[in-house]
């Protein structure tokens, strides 16, 4: 195996591109539990911790540039007041260990279904910045997830960093689990409001063999707050519309049964985790 | 392949590391250093917590080069000399070790819990110690020893 160390970001690409084998690693909190468990031999792991691009963000025109390697405790201690979604979600990822080792890119490369980041970045509409070589692409999330542990990264490609739209409504993130630290979610929400497009975004996770957005819940609700005029008035909608909503976030999902919950366990959760989290989030909203 | 850093204050090196090894097997196994604790390899038990650069990470998920050129602190470089840590002291003094395995992880994950506030109450104690498993202890007796180590932190803060 080869440890390679590109000092530079277009090292990083140079050498990604001459080795497309070479597995990145950056917290490593994924990667070196399989290495330790001896999981997956890569011929040669590229380590992206020198690679001082990869650690900053930036705002952009209302848009945050995180740069793949920028760790949860980072989201939290510095962009809460701008991703407040991201910053809950990332304040349950793991401990405080972990937290200081992980990163959002790492959690987009492991792209797990149980991935903690994923929920938020799909409500917000974030795209992924993929480069290689011979250039650089954006990705919608919500196309990045191909498959269980599945990307649409090029072997000659890293992710160079996720843009985020800054928050302009309140966000919510929920996640059930056995216990508040260290755990996989068994089912996970998120919620985004967007006064200014009058738009509900959600992603949910652990429920699908992607991270998913639910389209038809989002319309559903976004059509109803509309035509009543509750973005003007600020009102609470009807229980019945949010429990609808909550239905057809349930609806989107294909979840399976395995060691952490049934499938229908999971639907149930999503349906109460999706009523609780748009309920907190407009109560935020009717507050602002 | 070499690895240097600085572990405790002082230069080390490690030869013929593996290229996937974790910097946990390179402190203990290469460079004499068995304060942090091999329990899980997982990141899930904490023992082997450590400072990498001022904050605290599991030494299991941190591959070995990744240190190279990195500042790193274990359990052992709390101690100033033969002294032990006011941290270490309380542990030992309110009974918070029973096998002593999860002791030295939960030790550094306490000192860097006091060292960013003075005074935690009991949520942001469980908080900062949730990365951290005691199979022994049932933890009352580590939050009796991380408000011990709190108090007398700030009475000697006060004078
Ligand atoms: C004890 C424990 C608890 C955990 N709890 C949670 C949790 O609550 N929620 C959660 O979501 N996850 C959790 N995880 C999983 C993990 O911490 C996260 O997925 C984390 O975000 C991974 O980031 P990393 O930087 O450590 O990734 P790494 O392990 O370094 O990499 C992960 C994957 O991404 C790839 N990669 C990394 N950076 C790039 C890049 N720039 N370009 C292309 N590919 C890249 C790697 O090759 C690898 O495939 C936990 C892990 C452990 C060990
Ligand atoms: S041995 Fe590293 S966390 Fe358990
Ligand atoms: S004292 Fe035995 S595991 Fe904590």
């Amino acid at each position: 195996m080869d440890f390679l160390q590109p000092t530079s970001w277009l090292d990083a690409l140079a050498v990604k591109s001459e080795r497309p084998e070479a597995m990145p690693i950056a917290g490593g909190t994924d990667v070196m539990v399989e290495l330790n468990f001896d999981v997956r031999r890569p011929a040669a792991l590229l380590d992206l911790t020198r690679v001082p691009e990869l650690a900053e963000w930036a705002v952009y025109d209302g848009r945050v540039r995180l740069g793949a390697a920028v760790t949860y405790t980072q989201v939290i201690a510095e962009l809460t007041d701008r991703l407040p979604g991201l910053a809950i979600a990332s304040r349950t990822v793991g401990s405080p260990q972990i937290r200081n080792r992980g990163t959002v890119g790492g959690n987009l490369g492991a792209a797990s279904p149980a991935g903690d980041s994923h929920p938020i970045l799909l409500a917000v509409d974030a795209e992924v910045e993929a480069a290689s070589v011979t250039g650089t692409r954006r990705i919608p999330v919500a196309e990045f997830f191909t498959g269980v542990k599945r990307h649409a990264l090029r072997p000659d490609e890293l992710i160079a960093a996720v843009w985020v739209p800054a928050a302009t409504g309140p966000q919510q993130f929920c996640k059930i689990g056995t216990r508040n630290a260290m755990v996989i979610a068994v089912t996970a929400f998120a919620i985004a409001l967007h006064p200014e497009r009058r738009r509900v975004g959600t992603g949910f996770g652990s429920a699908a063999a992607t991270p998913r957005p639910a389209p038809e819940a989002e319309e559903f609700l976004s059509q109803a707050l509309a035509e009543e005029g509750l973005w003007e008035s600020r009102a609470a909608p009807r229980d019945s519309v949010v429990r609808r909503f909550g239905e057809l976030v349930a609806d989107a999902a294909s979840p399976i049964d395995d060691v952490r919950g049934t499938a229908g366990y999971r639907r149930h959760g999503l349906q109460v985790m999706a009523r609780r989290a748009f309920t907190w989030a407009w109560n935020d909203y009717r507050k602002a | 392949m070499r690895v240097t850093c600085t572990v405790n204050g002082e230069r080390q090196q490690a030869d013929d590391v593996r290229e996937g090894e974790s910097l946990l097997y390179v402190l203990r196994e290469r460079m004499g250093l068995p304060g942090s604790k091999n329990a899980c390899e997982q990141g899930e038990c904490g023992s082997c917590t450590v400072y990498l650069d001022g904050a605290p990470v599991c030494a299991c998920l941190v591959a070995a080069g990744q240190a190279q050129g990195r500042d790193v602190v274990t359990v052992e470089g709390l101690t100033e000399g033969e002294d032990l840590d006011p941290v270490q002291e309380a542990f030992v003094e309110a009974g918070a070790v029973q096998c002593g395995f999860c002791t030295p992880g939960l030790v550094v994950a306490t000192h860097d819990l006091l060292r960013r506030r003075r005074r935690p109450d009991d949520t942001e104690v469980r908080e900062a110690l949730a990365g951290n498993l005691c199979r022994c202890t049932g933890y009352e007796k580590i939050l009796d020893a991380v408000r011990l180590a709190a108090d007398r932190a700030a009475d000697r803060v006060a004078g």
